[in-house]
């Protein structure tokens, strides 16, 4: 109940901050825009390739805009000393990974909130299906989570945020190719049903980098 | 000091051993590849690189599982020993998995009339040889010691979980690799052929097993050689000789 709600608080104490700047949530905003502009021009998305693209164009968008609100979030806890609190207090070091990870998560599904309407409206895709938000929570958890524990490696070694992607983006693949699967299975009509087998990829996925995350995270940040 | 240098030339000695025996495995390898097995039958004598594609990728994979392993026993007792071994594991790794990669560029070019396709294994090969890289990296960027073992063992192991779920997630993407072993549609496979893979494989563990023993020697060395350096220095101050606060050079 306490570590509920230690997460919890450190979850509100996130999301507080970012609404007063919206620094973090507008920076992943414009940029993933940008991926999106930059993808259609580079691969000339229109018509049937637009359709055949979107799946992967919605989640290399959402992994490299992740990879920006990832190294951002921790990167402000070391400026404004906050992490050092949070690390003093007496509460497990597991709630802190799992509270920080959850803000990150609420900033990626913000993006994607975004960008699945968007990329309906732009290449002609249904992509505002009910299945659709089972397969993006399942999609994004993992990655927020690893990404968290990752971000903290990264923002003490001597090239900071520049590292995070670079050991992010491999330990992702599993989650990218299991979501953008899903998503053009979809994305074409199937069914949920259609998508068990990826779906459960993701589930797998998912439990295996949290409890890893969760056992690793004390190492990470002890000293 | 006595005891220390008789454990130092038993070292010599099991390190002579380590050397001769897998150089016979090698050689041993080398004569089944190209005279016992015989000439795939389609694909001519280009399918001899196999015996040593599969030996690398199995080392492969198997050091980066040794990493983990020596990062768990690091982040448990702390002990540097354990962190020589995962990065020394690394390194022999990154240099088979480059292999891998390598011939089985020169292999798919005359089977599949390309260098690279997108297959599974070549592809989880790929991957791994990417999380080897970022573990480098992530390693070279940090300076403080006893961090750079902690973030390392915590990236090695967490790397390592993921290596698996890879391979499921682009096994299902898209397969044309040939079943070799389970006598797929790939190539035929005469018993020869299982014989000098096995004894290429049980070659390449020993030769990786001497690379890690030596690698891990020179570590120790290493270590040595800055203990010693820094006795030096102090006793050069409590002797009262002037020394630049630079170090020996």
């Amino acid at each position: 109940m306490n570590f509920l709600r230690t997460v919890w608080a450190i979850v509100g104490k996130d999301v507080a901050a970012e609404l007063h700047t919206r620094e973090m949530i507008n920076a992943m905003l414009v940029f993933s825009v940008l991926v999106l502009l930059v993808f259609s021009f580079a691969l000339d998305l229109r018509g049937a390739a637009a359709r055949a693209a979107a799946p992967g164009v919605l989640w290399a968008t959402v992994a490299f805009a992740g990879t920006l609100g990832l190294g951002r979030s921790l990167a402000r806890e070391r400026q404004t000393g906050c992490i050092d609190g949070l690390l003093l207090a007496p509460v497990e070091r597991s709630a802190i990974l799992l509270g920080k990870a959850l803000g990150n998560l609420a900033f990626i599904a913000v993006v994607e909130g975004v960008l699945l309407p968007l990329l309906s409206a732009l290449f002609g895709v249904p992509l505002l299906r009910p299945a659709m938000l089972l397969v993006t929570v399942l999609g994004t958890v993992g990655y927020a989570v690893v990404g968290t524990l990752l971000a903290a490696i990264a923002i003490n070694t001597r090239a900071q945020e520049v590292m995070l992607p670079i050991l992010l983006i491999p330990l992702a693949i599993p989650a990218l190719i299991a979501a953008v699967r899903a998503t053009g299975v979809l994305a074409d009509g199937g069914a949920l049903a259609d998508v068990g087998g990826w779906i459960r990829l993701l589930v797998v996925y998912d439990l295996v980098i949290v409890a890893v995350s969760m056992l690793t995270f004390g190492f990470v940040v002890e000293e | 000091m006595r005891k220390d240098v008789v454990r130092r030339s038993q070292r010599d000695v099991l390190g002579a051993v380590l050397v001769g025996l897998s150089s016979v495995a090698m050689l041993a390898a080398l004569g089944m590849v190209f005279l016992y097995a015989p000439r795939e039958a389609t694909m001519g004598d280009v399918q001899r690189i196999f015996y040593f594609h599969v030996a690398s990728a199995w080392i492969g994979f198997f050091a980066f599982f040794v990493t983990c392993l020596a990062g768990i026993g690091y982040l448990v007792q702390g002990d540097r020993r354990w962190d020589a071994l995962a990065f020394s594991s690394v390194e022999i790794g990154l240099t088979f998995i480059t292999m891998t990669l390598l011939t089985g560029a020169l292999w798919a070019r005359p089977v599949w009339g390309t260098y690279w396709t997108w297959e599974p294994r070549l592809t989880i090969s790929a991957v791994q040889w990417l999380i080897y890289v970022a573990y480098r990296m992530l390693r070279a960027a940090i300076e403080v010691p006893e961090r750079r073992a902690r973030f390392a063992a915590v990236y090695g192991i967490v790397a390592f979980v993921t290596v698996p779920l890879s391979w499921f997630a682009i096994r299902w993407w898209r397969t044309i690799h040939p079943d070799i072993l389970m006598g797929g549609e790939g190539m035929a496979i005469a018993p020869q052929m299982v014989h000098a893979l096995v004894v290429s494989v049980a070659a390449f563990t020993l030769l990786y097993v001497t690379l890690l023993w030596l690698r891990m020697r020179l570590e120790r060395a290493v270590n040595a050689l800055a203990c010693l350096r820094a006795i030096t220095l102090q006793k050069g101050h409590s002797d009262g000789t002037h020394h630049s606060s630079k170090g020996p050079f």
